[in-house]
């Protein structure tokens, strides 16, 4: 009985937002005759960090410090319409309206501001420390604070902002299946490293090796959170995780996460990310969503690795030791494929 | 553990922004780490009733008779609610889209049709007080013969799972009972491959998990409105259907969340919300609902199995020149979200790879279990599975490097998609070209010299000469693009439905008959002017013309 070593390699994209289309969200962004700003919103914040992308996407459209800002999220009363947090839409449609209010919003700012200093709106920058300054001239300058309560009490400007983003809705041709689903796909190929106990039918995930491309990397950390919770996540997806282990039978579906199987912090296996960024055209900023796809080239990865380790293929998920030890049985033994070896 | 390779793609890209890009710390941080942040379940208002169901042991079963009686008389209980309390006890969630029929009930009356579908709900002092009156409600099942797998539910005779949908089958475009898609010409293109590859592949049924449960805490507000702290991840998504299916202006709600233990897609499904407001107008006092881990398991809703078939023809230089897919989505007893997924996934069909005919039927299937519903990767993890489990087969069928053959066949910028769109803003060969890297696995020079930026185009961006279509699974009976008619909700739907091109165009026909409004709706609003829609080409625009329709 011995341990074999596989490599399995997977590669995908994925589309943002809802499929087709018709998703709008909207954005309300004010100021506060300090020149702190509020961003209005009804968007979830599941603890993918919702209200801290928007946050900056705010901050750098307005040409403010982040700490300027504060996303008020989530209260139906306050908060204009949003579809909601999934469909991997929230950075994609939520932060593009932002921008549009956002951009709103600093058009009255330099308006005020252009007011105060007595020259063209257009000639107006902001240095995204506090101050507005005229192009090529710091020295003619008023901060973003004076400009704002400028506005509110010598102008009598608002200076706010609505934002809404919305793709059109798309059809779905009944005879084709044509159709205009999403605008921008995130990409990911994903290289994994197993070892299966050909006596226990155990596999283990010993290094994954990644490249994801999400369009631009809004914020590095949040990115960073996103793909590693998602390749756990798909790991346990392929190796542990079922409602119904016995599906289509319904018995012995877990209850608690006694049953309900999951890998523990000992079974994580070094995960070495690459991050790449094109960014989307319809993006805010090129930003496209991390979230959804990061956990689904694991899942493939990992199986053609099994297969690659002891020559067995299971297509029913879970893997389960009991599936690889019957699928061994079947062969005979374990028939290693190394069908991805280390270049010399 | 993490690089960023600006190398790649960096003339499409401006990195000196002064916010973007940057690792700044979570707006919430503070709160979280503290244990502040204030999450639905951190309401907890002086008096607050809590609210169980009583829910089906049988997996398909008629219910004779409900009796609450002695539950009615336990301990602490101070209501025990029934279907008939429901205003308007029926809904499909993507009724907000116009999207499917309705066809699921809060509290079910007359049958149930899956394992823990809920029958009734107990509304008492603690917690523990409404388990023990749950066990009191007597309920008298007749059970039915039930069906659990798809392939079996989709054979003539099989069991009726969902009356609305009697072939077990949703109805796609009022036209199909799948959703098909159709470029070039597959089975021309298998007589003349090199290969042919097949597979079967087996999605489970996945539970989100989030850590904190799904659940709603309702309660009266002044000036006759109901306040609702809720875990959804759509905040208006639930406040419309809790409007809908209490047949309430949706201005007398005032829905509060943003602040999430962890959704996943579990939190879309809107259950919890309109059963809290229920209870608290009928009690007059707040209502918590909210699932135990083991109905988070077992009742809420998971990512539904798939089951995929996949046929490749392929050349014998490693080029797929043609693959077929049969699919079929466990939607358990209701539809929620399955059929949308569908569509979704049909429109990520073949993966992402040029092949230059391609063919799929995929069934929404009804089965006697949980009703599936959204996860992250919606549509796309389980056919991805598929997809990339059978590009290794593929692989070594024409012995070529797993990472050569995806290499090789990967979609590129002006190339045709399978659904008719152009592709742009390709990146898989790059990723392909890391993880080679990285992972020590040679590739050869044309593989090393490939970019998603050129080799795209030209013959590959054309749509296939001939495209082969049928009539296969053509269904009669339904009506497309006229669902949004169907009386009763809509109207406090009104705000946040899609308006629509046909809205207009069809006002002229409508019967002189208004349809049928619920009590304390305002009346409609005319439709606010259409959005702009990409190729307008076949006639009706509607978004119910996905799914369609009004049964005759």
């Amino acid at each position: 009985m011995a341990m074999h070593r596989g490599r399995g390699f997977a590669s995908i994209n994925y589309p943002i937002g809802m499929n087709l289309g018709g998703d709008p969200s909207q954005a309300l962004v004010h100021s506060n005759p300090d020149g702190k700003f509020t961003v209005a919103l009804s968007s979830i914040d599941l603890g993918q960090g919702m209200k801290s992308v928007t946050r900056q996407i705010a901050a750098e459209t307005l040409g403010i410090p982040v700490a300027d800002v504060y996303v008020d999220t989530a209260d139906s009363d306050t908060g204009p319409h949003c579809m909601g947090s999934f469909a991997s839409r929230g950075t994609h449609r939520v932060g593009n309206a932002v921008i549009q209010a956002a951009q709103e919003a600093r058009a009255v700012m330099l308006e005020a501001a252009a007011e105060e200093l007595e020259v063209d709106a257009s000639d107006l920058v902001t240095d995204g420390r506090g101050n507005i300054h005229v192009k090529g001239a710091p020295s003619r300058s008023i901060t973003t604070m004076a400009a704002c309560q400028a506005a509110q009490f010598k102008q009598g400007r608002t200076v706010s902002g609505r934002g809404i983003f919305l793709i059109p809705l798309s059809e779905v041709d009944p005879d084709t299946g044509e159709m205009t689903p999403v605008s921008c796909f995130a990409h990911a190929a994903m290289l994994v490293e197993v070892e299966v106990d050909d006596e226990t039918g155990e596999v283990s995930v010993l290094d994954m090796q990644s490249a994801y491309e999400l369009g631009r990397a809004l914020n590095p950390k949040l990115v960073e959170q996103q793909l590693i919770g998602g390749a756990w996540m798909g790991m346990s997806h392929v190796l542990w995780e079922t409602t119904e282990p016995y599906y289509p039978d319904r018995s012995h579906g877990p209850v608690d996460f006694n049953h309900y199987l999951m890998p523990g912090p000992g079974d994580l296996a070094p995960h070495h990310i690459s991050v790449l960024e094109r960014p989307a055209p319809d993006g805010p900023f090129g930003g496209k969503g991390p979230g959804e796809m990061c956990a689904n080239p694991v899942l493939p990865a990992v199986a053609n690795a099994v297969y690659d380790a002891v020559g067995v293929r299971i297509d029913d998920l879970p893997i389960t030791p009991e599936k690889v030890l019957r699928g061994i049985r079947a062969n005979g033994g374990a028939r290693p494929k190394m069908r991805l070896p280390r270049a010399r | 553990m993490i690089e960023f390779r600006k190398e790649f793609f960096a003339n499409e890209r401006d990195d000196n922004l002064n916010e973007i890009g940057k690792p700044t710390r979570r707006q919430d941080i503070l709160g979280h780490v503290t244990g502040r942040s204030p999450y639905f379940d951190d309401h907890l208002f002086e008096g607050l009733l809590h609210i169980r169901c009583v829910r089906s042991p049988h997996h398909h079963a008629r219910i004779r008779r409900i009796d609450i009686s002695a539950a009615e008389k336990m301990p602490g209980v101070v209501r025990v609610l029934l279907g008939k309390d429901v205003p308007r006890n029926l809904n499909t969630l993507l009724s907000l889209l116009d999207f499917g029929l309705d066809d699921e009930p809060v509290l079910s009356e007359t049958k149930v049709a899956y394992k823990g579908e809920p029958v009734a709900a107990i509304v008492a002092e603690s917690e523990a007080q409404a388990r023990a009156a749950v066990l009191a409600v007597k309920v008298e099942y007749e059970a039915l013969p039930h069906v659990l797998d798809v392939e079996d539910a989709v054979k003539p005779g099989a069991p009726v799972v969902c009356g609305i949908y009697p072939t077990n089958k949703f109805i796609y475009h009022g036209k199909f009972d799948h959703q098909k898609l159709r470029y070039g010409d597959v089975e021309e293109a298998f007589s003349r491959a090199d290969h042919i590859v097949e597979g079967r592949y087996q999605m489970s049924p996945i539970e989100q998990a989030p850590m904190e449960t799904c659940g709603a805490i309702a309660a009266p507000e002044i000036n006759d409105r109901y306040v609702c702290f809720t875990s959804t991840q759509g905040l208006f998504f639930s406040l419309g259907t809790a409007a809908k299916l209490l047949t309430m202006p949706s201005s007398r709600l005032h829905f509060v969340g943003g602040t999430v233990g962890g959704g996943f897609g579990g939190k879309v499904d809107s259950m919890h919300e309109p059963l809290a407001i229920l209870g608290a107008m009928l009690t007059g006092r707040p209502c918590k609902y909210a699932w135990d881990r083991e109905e988070e398991m077992q009742v809420g809703a998971p990512r539904g199995a798939e089951r995929w078939y996949i046929k490749d023809g392929v050349a014998r230089d490693g080029r797929i020149l043609a693959r077929k897919f049969t699919g079929y989505f466990d939607s358990g007893a209701y539809t929620r979200l399955s059929s949308y997924a569908i569509i979704k996934g049909v429109g990520h069909l073949p993966g992402p790879y040029t092949i230059p005919n391609v063919y799929a039927d995929v069934f929404c299937v009804y089965t006697n279990r949980t009703p599936a519903t959204a996860m992250r990767g919606f549509g796309i993890t389980g056919v991805d599975f598929a997809i990339e489990a059978h590009m290794d087969k593929v692989a070594e069928a024409v012995g070529l490097n797993p990472i050569e053959l995806r290499i090789l066949n990967s979609y590129r910028d002006g190339d045709m998609k399978a659904h008719r769109r152009t592709a742009k803003n390709c990146a898989l060969v790059e990723c392909c070209q890391v993880v080679a890297e990285k992972g020590g696995v040679a590739l050869s020079p044309a593989s090393r010299a490939a970019t998603s930026l050129i080799d795209g185009g030209g013959e590959r961006g054309r749509l296939p000469a001939r495209t082969a279509t049928d009539q296969n699974g053509a269904v009669s009976g339904y009506r497309g693009g006229s669902y949004g008619k169907k009386g009763g909700g809509a109207s406090a739907m009104q705000p946040i439905r899609m308006p629509t091109p046909t809205d207009a165009a069809r006002a002229p026909q409508r019967p002189a008959a208004p349809a049928y409004q619920p009590p304390a709706a305002s009346p409609p609003s005319a439709p606010p002017p259409a959005p702009a829609m990409e190729t307008p080409r076949h006639g009706a625009l509607r978004f119910s013309s996905l799914s369609g329709f009004r049964r005759r």
